[in-house]
């Protein structure tokens, strides 16, 4: 990891904060004064990992523009949950777009400020994985080839779902959706399909790439705020456990965001200028079946007819990770 | 209509709506039992106190100050106690026990380099108490019924206070500059010790008292019997380490054999190895792994070239020559002779086969219970007779120092209690702590550092202490270690991860948090990411 590791005996960087640190040493979450941008009452399932990592990335951005940020929302479960007509749980500048042109209205933002001389604001904009992988995509594509002083954030659930959980293009093979149900000689979704974004992302060459998870919050600050040093394009990919279309338990959110990456299912690394910079290593190894266990969306996969020959499917997406982006801790590899 | 540009509605906070009505559980912030403190047979609240030490600074201080109002003898306990506490603490399932020990030993230590003293609070009661016996039991009441406003009189039969701590125990083990400072608070807070004052007669002094402690002990060597020759030389454990402390020393030539299996009598060997001996050697009639002596003292005799004879028993002494019949195990772990004899050359012959207790100042005491050879006591440490309690080695327990410094302190409540007429305070005993409610992701990879030892050539010559203390920085990062189990330690994990911002985090440098069930829909993430499992979650009731 490359962020600043605390040699705090007790917890070190692995917790919010701690009495023991100085206010400044600890996270941007464990401070008194973070500004809550995504602030209470917003309708959100319980245990929501989307409101819990926007809140992540908001906060540390507010921090990192001191409070000079406009944030564009493409349409989505960020969307409905934080603006039932007349509330809104945002605490800074809002704009809501369309389903698929976030990206785009973030660009244009961040070009009317440049024509006003406001380069101090700076602009977020933020999208499930559908309004990013899919729908959203032709105009992120163009946000990123025009480099485009954007941050532009994904909340990846892995699925549509506000909509009545279907299928995405970033829903893992074998995972079950409205769409894509448990039925048939392979059930779930389908392998060989579905992109990584953060990788095509990376092929733009826009100065900066990032995944990171709501597990680990220091990791996740730490790139925002990195994020916030770079002129142009950038894209940060936020892992963000949905309880209600994973079939999980509201309180296993940040144990299914570690899971994920404890076992390589989802690699988290960062990445300047179309190459990879550095990767977060795998603290302790589970295999994939501790991960998919927890949530409904892969019961099948354990029922009554057990199909470990998927889970090995599984497994070895999760071994090439670790091969492909060496997450293995020196001398473990 | 004077709306920003672009602005046509009235927009409200969601704030307005009230989430927490949502709610089917609700987190509450709890506080279960560590395992080190239910281990702690002198009741130390020990996460407690590791918290303030964490701190490092004024934390000691005030760790210092949460031992002592469990137990006077924090330098003591972190040099003699077997820390049941290690033996219980969760962090050994993840990598090594905190070494609660030795940061009680820093801390104790610290305590007396700084001075740190303690006062009565509270004005005087006009209760006289008689303690009889000025051991860590005896002093432990002393200590807890003086700060509880009793006018408290210790009668001690031997010329110092301390018992075994003093006569027993011998110094490589325990400084007698710690112990005398540590006896010597408890006497500054107007405690009256009367020296070389032997009760022998209960009944003719309890008169005068509202109440009495007995902490007598277990004073006399028990004696097997073992036919001896004329020239043969044989002694008792505790005698033996009785006289050298009163500074006389004990003649037991080059080839001492010691007799039992305990701690005593892992000290026989080692003191006489001390003194001199070029050879000490245990005979024990079981196994190794059956000895009732404590691992790191088998550990440390082996270290200092004690040797050992499993598996025998003696069976005759002569001048010079031990004859010794080899046992074997039969399958319900008894010890059974195979008739087997053979010959060992020994000088003298320590016995170490255990202690008694000399009750002979109970006589005519109405109502006292005494079994196998121990008083009686209630789970309120009383006696049979009304207003006589008892604590340490003479009533019916594992003996101690630290069994002893609790009975002391749980007979203080009681007698208090017995004094006003009013029934004790409870105890709070909540679920305990186990690992299972931890989240241990969030600990650092920590390993323990062990204390340091005086070297071999020291160790064979001189009565220094073996066992030295860590130094402040070790101190400190030994008790960062404590996982806090079952208490909230501040790391701040719930008041970051919670999706709905409702736990609030009060703006005191103690760190405290709230729950706000305004907008907490109870998804319990605060629980499931709390480290230290310091978080429950209760049914709501609708
Ligand atoms: C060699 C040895 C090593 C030990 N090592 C350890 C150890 O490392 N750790 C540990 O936890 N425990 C150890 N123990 C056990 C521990 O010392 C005892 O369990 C503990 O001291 C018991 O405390 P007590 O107050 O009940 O009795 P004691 O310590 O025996 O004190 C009783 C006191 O009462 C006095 N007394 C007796 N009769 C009368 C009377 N009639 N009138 C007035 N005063 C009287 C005695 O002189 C004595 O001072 C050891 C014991 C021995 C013998
Ligand atoms: S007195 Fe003993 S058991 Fe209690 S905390 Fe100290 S070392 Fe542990
Ligand atoms: S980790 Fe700390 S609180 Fe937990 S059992 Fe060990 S010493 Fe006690």
């Amino acid at each position: 990891m490359a962020f600043q590791q605390i040699k705090l005996y007790q917890t070190g960087t692995f917790v919010a904060g701690n009495r023991l640190l100085d206010p400044e040493q600890r996270s941007v979450q464990a401070r008194t004064g973070r500004s809550n941008s995504l602030t209470s009452g917003h309708r959100a399932c319980r245990g929501c990992g989307e409101a819990l990592g926007a809140r992540y990335v908001l906060d540390a951005a507010m921090r990192a523009t001191d409070g000079n940020l406009v944030a564009v929302n493409s349409t989505g479960c960020l969307e409905v949950f934080s603006t039932p007509y007349p509330e809104s749980s945002w605490q800074l500048p809002w704009l809501h777009s369309l389903f698929g042109n976030g990206p785009a209205v973030a660009a244009g933002v961040a070009a009317a400020l440049r024509a006003q001389g406001r380069e101090d604001i700076r602009v977020v904009g933020q999208a499930g994985d559908g309004g990013t992988v899919d729908i959203g995509f032709g105009t992120l594509s163009g946000m990123f080839e025009r480099n485009d002083d954007v941050l532009f954030v994904c909340y990846d659930n892995e699925g549509y779902m506000n909509t009545g959980v279907q299928r995405s293009g970033a829903t893992p093979p074998a995972a079950t959706t409205a769409n894509t149900k448990a039925l048939g000689g392979t059930p779930g979704n389908v392998f060989g399909q579905g992109k990584s974004v953060p990788l095509i992302a990376m092929a733009h060459e826009i100065p900066y790439v990032a995944t990171a998870t709501v597990a680990e919050l220091r990791d996740l600050e730490y790139k925002v705020e990195k994020a916030m040093t770079f002129r142009g394009a950038r894209y940060l990919h936020v892992f963000v456990p949905c309880p209600l279309g994973w079939g999980a338990a509201s309180a296993d959110t940040v144990k299914l965001a570690r899971l994920a990456k404890e076992t390589g299912l989802f690699p988290v690394f960062e990445a300047e200028a179309g190459t990879v910079t550095e990767v977060s290593k795998i603290r302790r190894q589970v295999p994939v079946e501790d991960y998919l266990r927890p949530q409904k969306r892969f019961a099948h996969l354990f029922g009554d007819q057990p199909r470990p020959d998927v889970v090995a499917r599984l497994q070895a997406r999760a071994d090439r990770n670790i091969a492909r982006f060496g997450l293995l801790p020196e001398g473990d590899e | 209509m004077d709306k920003p540009f672009a602005i046509t509605l009235d927009v409200g906070t969601s704030r307005a709506n009230k989430t927490g009505s949502w709610r089917t559980e609700r987190a509450v912030y709890t506080n279960r039992m560590p395992p080190c403190n239910d281990a702690c047979p002198a009741g130390e609240n020990v996460q407690a106190w590791l918290y303030e030490a964490e701190e490092g600074g004024a934390g000691y201080e005030r760790a210092w100050r949460k031992i002592m109002a469990d137990n006077p003898f924090p330098a003591i306990m972190g040099r003699v106690c077997y820390h049941p506490c290690e033996t219980a603490c969760n962090r050994a399932q993840l990598d090594e026990a905190v070494g609660i020990n030795s940061v009680e030993r820093f801390v104790g230590d610290e305590a007396i380099r700084q001075g740190w003293t303690v006062s009565v609070e509270v004005p005087p009661t006009g209760k006289r108490v008689l303690v009889i016996g000025a051991g860590p039991s005896g002093l432990s009441a002393a200590y807890h019924l003086a700060l509880r406003g009793h006018t408290v009189t210790i009668k001690e039969a031997g010329p110092m206070a301390g018992g075994m701590m003093r006569f027993g125990i011998p110094r490589y083990r325990l400084s007698r500059d710690v112990l005398d400072a540590e006896v010597q608070r408890i006497l500054d807070l107007g405690v009256t010790l009367e020296l070389d004052t032997k009760v022998g007669d209960l009944e003719a002094v309890r008169q005068d008292y509202d109440a009495v402690f007995l902490a007598v002990g277990a004073q006399l060597g028990r004696r097997a019997y073992i036919p001896a020759g004329e020239a043969a030389h044989v002694l008792d454990a505790v005698s033996m380490l009785r006289d050298l402390e009163s500074g006389e020393k004990p003649l037991l030539g080059r080839r001492v054999a010691v007799y039992g299996g305990g701690n005593t009598a892992m000290d026989a060997a080692r003191t006489a190895k001390r003194l001199g001996a070029s050879e000490a050697i245990v005979v024990y009639r079981r196994t190794k792994d059956r000895m009732p002596a404590h691992e790191s003292e088998l550990r440390e005799a082996e270290d200092e070239g004690v040797l050992f004879k499993w598996l025998s028993t003696i069976k005759q002494v002569d001048g010079g020559r031990l004859t010794v019949e080899r046992m074997e195990l039969d399958d319900t772990g008894f010890p059974r002779a195979t008739g087997e004899v053979e010959e060992l050359d020994a000088d003298s012959l320590v016995l170490a086969l255990g202690q008694d207790t000399d009750l002979s100042l109970l006589d005519g005491v109405p109502g006292l219970v005494v079994e196998d050879g121990v008083v009686a006591v209630g789970s309120d440490m009383m006696t049979g007779c009304p207003g006589v309690f008892a604590g340490g080695d003479m009533v019916p327990h594992e003996r101690s120092v630290t069994v002893a410094v609790g009975h002391g302190k749980r007979a203080a409540r009681h007698i208090d209690a017995w004094l006003s007429g009013a029934a004790p305070e409870p105890v709070a005993r909540p679920a305990l702590a186990t690992f299972d409610t931890l989240n241990t992701w969030y600990y650092s990879d920590a390993p323990r550092a062990h204390r340091p030892v005086l070297d071999r050539a020291r160790r064979e010559s001189t009565f220094d202490e073996v066992v030295l203390g860590h130094d402040e920085s070790t101190a400190l990062m030994e008790a960062r270690r404590c996982m806090s189990c079952g208490n909230c330690f501040g790391c701040d994990n719930c008041y970051g991860v919670c999706p709905d911002n409702a736990v609030i985090k009060l703006d005191d440098p103690g760190g405290k948090y709230l729950i706000d069930l305004d907008y907490c829909k109870g998804c319990g993430l605060c629980v499931a990411e709390c480290p230290s499992g310091a978080i429950q979650m209760f049914p709501e009731r609708i």
